[in-house]
């Protein structure tokens, strides 16, 4: 008796589909993103306790806040949003394959970065002329303080974008190889998005 | 060029005409000083959130990283305004 064998065409094969790409992703490592929430955690905390410093001496600060330069203020959030959106744009550049724009994008996005260097210390230059310190009163003192620690930031951010312009420049960054230049992008991102609330934080709360 | 960057230029613009917006007019005497000031306070959020989501890329992240990051502009916008309304004006 003949026993009934499959032919092959009948063997059901299971057939494995190739592992899609997933759909969400974080760009970078997580450690940057958790560096990030760290330091912006940081930052909530400094911001409020700027306000209970507002709240406990209202007349001072706000006749302190006037004596800043708004122009100073804004101009500067203008410059670190360009200077976002150029590495912003840098990073979808390389993931399209066309990372020869990358150095362009990282160059400027440097020229903005120390820009506002230039900026923030000609408005220091100003302030201490006109013999004000983080020791005349609680307002300067959060000026000082707020503005200086996210100048630190912007100064290693500048210095990120250095190291990434020089490995664009040598075409380390191609579209399978991007994650060193995510981490960085979401770094300046942050130096950006924290200056966004401390900027109407100290020159404007009326 | 817009949907070739995924709208990162319109983003940008958005960002740009709203700091121009809270800078040089809603900080002016010519809009009350709580109104003014709730609307800048506002607007500084809406921006950070634009560029967690578009410049950081959170709208494409895990859920849970973007929660994250969505609740801390939540939290720091909601206790710098409410300290905000409970200090005194002192114009």
């Amino acid at each position: 008796m003949r026993r009934w064998r499959p032919h092959a065409e009948q063997v059901v094969t299971v057939v494995t589909k190739p592992q899609a790409a997933p759909l969400r992703r974080l760009p970078g490592v997580e450690g940057i993103w958790v560096f990030v929430a760290a330091d912006m955690a940081m930052f909530a905390i400094l911001f409020v306790s700027f306000m209970q410093g507002r709240l406990a001496e209202p007349a001072l600060f706000e006749a302190s806040r006037q004596t800043l330069d708004v122009n100073f203020g804004g101009i500067n959030t203008l410059i670190l949003l360009t200077s976002s959106w150029l590495v912003a744009l840098g990073v979808v550049a390389v993931r399209q394959g066309r990372a020869e724009r990358l150095p362009a994008l990282l160059a400027a996005a440097l020229a903005c970065g120390l820009a506002f260097m230039v900026s923030k210390a000609i408005e220091y230059g100003g302030k201490l002329a006109a013999g004000i310190t983080m020791l005349t009163n609680d307002f300067y003192m959060f000026y000082f303080t707020l503005t200086g620690i996210h100048l630190f930031h912007v100064t290693a951010g500048n210095v990120v974008l250095v190291v990434l312009w020089v490995k664009a420049r040598n075409g380390a960054f191609t579209q399978d190889n991007c994650v060193t230049l995510e981490c960085g992008a979401t770094y300046w991102h942050m130096v950006d998005l924290l200056w966004i609330m401390l900027f109407p934080l100290l020159y404007l709360l009326r | 060029m817009t949907t070739r960057f995924g709208g990162l230029h319109t983003i940008w613009l958005i960002l740009m005409v709203a700091t121009c917006a809270t800078t040089w007019w809603l900080s002016k005497d010519s809009v009350s000083a709580q109104v003014g000031t709730v609307a800048i306070v506002l607007i500084a959020a809406f921006k950070i959130r634009f560029v967690l989501l578009h410049f950081m890329e959170l709208r494409h992240a895990p859920t849970p990283w973007r929660l994250i990051f969505e609740a801390w502009v939540l939290i720091a916008t909601a206790a710098i305004l409410g300290f905000y309304l409970q200090t005194p004006t002192a114009g």
